[in-house]
């Protein structure tokens, strides 16, 4: 008898349909991997089990954990449930806590609830449970707030929350997707591990095929809401019998095709000279009158880059690598060292003596649904920088630019007076290119440009992102902690640690042969589908 | 990322189909659109002159010639409230309007500046807010003289902070924004940027804003009126007719009873305006219902 088992569980919520006759099964102590893209129902699946849905949805057939039918408890029995024999992890570890309740009180909240323990038994097993989660007394008492600890902390936390009453099942939603590679790793460890301690059953939602492969006996594949394949995780993914596995697995793995890529950087002037540049912010007060403590987010970085060359900055989150993009957009000001564009200096210039240069550096952000006013049409957002044009073109005209624009990124002209609330993640970061390329700027920087999005999507941004450095010769500036998005599209790679650069070199050769300790970490920390199969492969024989 | 974000309800239309389908924001809005019509009307025509006094029929009763009764020099009451209704709101209209010319961009441009300007501003601010509105605002009738006008600059004067707040606030949240960034690497200017992007994606709380203010601004006025700084008489004010009521009292309480009750539903109606505004305008709020 498996511990959880869902058979021909339907979901709707008012008339959309969101699951469709889904079975699962997880045995006691198995790991099992969630895999889709976003609105696969994945996070649905999860929040069904917890009987945690809208209140607009019905869902029909069984769930079954631990010989209770889950679809028929009543809310009192779930609350039972929640948290002492079913824990969850979210994704997002800056919102999963509470900014106004200690840490020790959040994990002993439930351990009280559920056993009706007192307030000093409840923190002793707190303290506890920090403890094996990698949060030791000396340096994180339990009296800390969350706002102390940094994003893989607080990811800690949460797991102890879930973990604390040793729980037959953990559902783990994406909890790694808002992490950098390192802090990825050290959580899946850290998950792994309780999981066999405790012999808990895991639940694992992710889109990262490598990290359930890396994690998981057994794979589930949704897509719209159906299962497509369920199996053993490495022989499956092997084998990609399925279509649309064999999909996912492809564009985790893409590599986006360059034939001429080092035939443009290879001669001419530098075009961005970045000359030992320091950014200091000030720091937190001791006291009211001693001097503010300094922090410093870049420390004296140089490198320089040619014209159609593109380069990826990569580093751990909080490293400096975001700092030093806005700096050479000119959107912050460095605190010593310069900055030079096509030989100019952009450090001391006013607004007005920039926007020259801003019309040749253009910025794609990382996240699709934040990078646009809500309220404005795609026309009027896309054309956007054609205000930096000497000469301002006419309505006519700027429609024209927009749709030329457009076309380039793959969208079509009637897309224009569309909002963007009427695109998915994947075509807003389209419309977010077609904005920095509609002054036909000559560098790009882009902020994690492609890790809010889906592994197929993922594959068709990169090789739009390709195919205009080809068409175009815009040089990049990929800011990324995600190896392989660096692998796909970049000549040149520079790892950046706690503010400083401390590796550079030719892509392959870096990423191959890492020789500093950053660089070494984030290799390893990667995650490789190819890799992770082979292993998989070789544990089970 | 596993969730799509439901996207805000799209479009113009829907936010028509949404707030009808708010009852409060239904009521308010015809509670406050019957004050508005009543007021409109007494341009055109009212029951009675509002100048010819009759001493003969004084403090009468309710009656088919007087539905709300005479007041103490025989004029209809009925009358005196739809020519003070006019006074009240025109009163809060203006009022509001300072309070909004004034307080949003002040608080627009604090948000932008940040820094030294932000702080000077925003503790200039506290100070405003510091003082009860209604004694500074007896405080500046009493200097400048009681009158209509003057009662208005001072009530609007108590609004610029508090527009100035919830711009700053707004704004505040809107700056930090990927889109804003994109806008700043487009070249826009602090200015340009604000116009375009800050100020529509704030309008929304400053026009829930600004439906309270304007029901504490009509009760501001009546409070004013009522200690003699506002209206001055003849012209009628639903406050003053309070005042002349309350000796009265015992003898004819009707009249108080109905410019207190005019003043009551007017509050009570543009705040259930303000408390729906909110939840249509809020698209959190909104999917829930």
């Amino acid at each position: 008898m498996a511990l959880l088992e869902i058979e021909k569980l339907s979901l709707s919520i008012g008339r959309v349909p969101i699951l469709k006759a889904v079975d699962l099964s997880i045995g006691a102590g198995e790991t099992m991997g969630l895999v889709g893209e976003s609105g696969s129902g994945k996070s649905m699946t999860a929040l069904t089990l917890m009987q945690l849905l809208p209140a607009a949805a019905k869902a029909t057939g069984r769930v079954t954990f631990d010989g209770i039918d889950i679809l028929a408890a009543p809310e009192a029995a779930m609350c039972r449930l929640r948290g002492n024999d079913i824990g969850m992890v979210f994704q997002e570890p800056m919102t999963a806590l509470n900014p106004v309740k200690t840490i020790g009180e959040q994990v002993a909240e439930g351990i009280r609830w559920h056993t009706g323990a007192s307030r000093a038994d409840a923190e002793a097993s707190a303290r506890r449970m920090l403890d094996r989660v990698g949060l030791p007394e000396a340096k994180f008492p339990l009296t800390r707030y969350p706002h102390q600890l940094s994003g893989g902390q607080r990811q800690r936390v949460v797991i102890a929350i879930a973990c604390a009453l040793k729980p037959k099942l953990l559902v783990a939603d994406e909890p790694t997707t808002a992490l950098d590679v390192v802090l990825q790793k050290q959580i899946l460890d850290l998950l792994r591990g309780l999981v066999a301690e405790d012999r808990m059953g895991l639940l694992l939602i992710s889109h990262d095929l490598a990290v359930v492969t890396d994690m998981a006996e057994r794979i589930t594949v949704l897509r719209h809401g159906e299962v497509m394949e369920e199996g053993e995780t490495a022989p499956t993914l092997a084998a990609q019998v399925h279509p649309y596995t064999r999909q996912l697995a492809e564009a985790s793995m893409h590599v986006p095709a360059r034939p001429n890529r080092h035939a443009a950087h290879a001669a001419g002037d530098n075009l961005l000279e970045v000359d030992a540049v320091v950014r200091d912010y000030p720091g937190r007060r001791r006291s009211l009158f001693s001097p503010a403590e300094k922090f410093r987010a870049v420390d004296h970085v140089s490198f320089s880059m040619k014209p159609g060359q593109s380069v990826a900055l990569v580093g751990r989150s909080g490293c400096g690598k975001s700092t030093l993009a806005r700096m050479i957009l000119a959107l912050d000001r460095p605190t010593g060292g310069d900055i030079r564009f096509r030989g100019t200096s952009l450090t001391a210039k006013s607004e007005a003596e920039l926007k020259p240069f801003r019309r040749n550096m253009q910025v794609v952000f990382q996240d699709p649904y934040g990078s646009f006013n809500p309220r404005h049409t795609v026309e009027r957002l896309v054309a956007e920088p054609l205000h930096l044009l000497d000469r301002q073109p006419s309505p006519a005209e700027r429609r024209e630019r927009v749709a030329e624009a457009l076309h380039e990124v793959g969208l079509r002209q009637p897309d224009m007076d569309k909002y963007p609330h009427e695109f998915s993640g994947g075509q807003r970061q389209r419309i977010s290119i077609a904005r920095a390329i509609i002054t036909r700027p000559k560098l790009v920087v882009a902020d994690e440009p492609v890790s809010a999005l889906d592994v197929s999507i993922r594959a068709q941004v990169l090789d739009l992102f390709a195919e205009l450095n080809q068409k175009l010769g815009v040089a990049y500036l990929f800011i990324t902690h995600d190896l392989t998005v660096a692998r796909a599209i970049t000549d040149e790679v520079m790892v950046m640690h706690d503010g400083r650069i401390v590796e550079t070199g030719r892509t392959d050769a870096v990423l191959d042969d890492p020789q500093s300790d950053a660089a070494k970490d984030l290799v390893a920390a990667a995650p490789d589908l190819k890799r992770a199969i082979r292993r998989r492969m070789v544990e089970q024989g | 990322m596993s969730a799509e974000p439901i996207t805000p309800a799209a479009s113009e239309g829907s936010f028509l189909s949404a707030a009808l389908s708010n009852r409060s924001f239904v009521a308010g809005l015809i509670i406050t659109g019957l004050i508005a019509a009543m007021a409109i009307v007494s341009f055109v025509w009212t029951p009675y002159d509002i100048t010819r006094l009759e001493v003969a029929n004084r403090m009468q009763g309710l009656s088919w010639e007087h539905p709300f009764g005479t007041d103490h020099f025989g004029r209809d009451i009925l009358t005196m409230i739809m020519i003070g209704s006019r006074n009240s709101i025109a009163v809060a209209i203006v009022a509001v309007g300072i309070g909004m010319g004034i307080g949003v961009p002040l608080g627009a441009w604090a948000a932008a500046r940040g820094g030294l300007v932000d702080e000077a501003l925003m503790r200039f601010n506290d100070l405003v807010f510091a003082f009860p509105a209604l004694l500074s605002a007896v405080l500046i009738t009493a200097i400048f003289g009681p009158g209509a006008i003057n009662a208005i600059i001072a009530i609007g004067i108590f609004n610029i902070p508090v527009f100035a707040r919830v711009a700053r606030a707004g704004a505040l949240a809107i700056w930090p924004r990927e889109y804003i960034l994109a806008a700043r690497a487009a070249g826009k200017g602090k200015a340009r940027i604000t116009i375009e992007h800050i100020l529509p994606n704030v309008a929304s709380m400053l026009l829930v804003q600004g439906t309270i203010q304007f029901a504490l601004g009509i009760l501001a006025e009546a409070g004013l009126s009522y200690v003699g700084l506002g209206a001055q008489p003849p012209a009628p004010s639903w406050g003053r007719m309070l005042f002349d009521a309350q000796t009265r009292m015992m003898v004819a309480p009707h009249l108080a009873l109905f410019p207190g009750f005019a003043i009551v539903v007017t509050v009570l109606g543009l705040n259930l305006l303000g408390d729906g505004l909110r939840d249509v305008l809020d698209p959190r709020l909104r999917r829930e219902r």
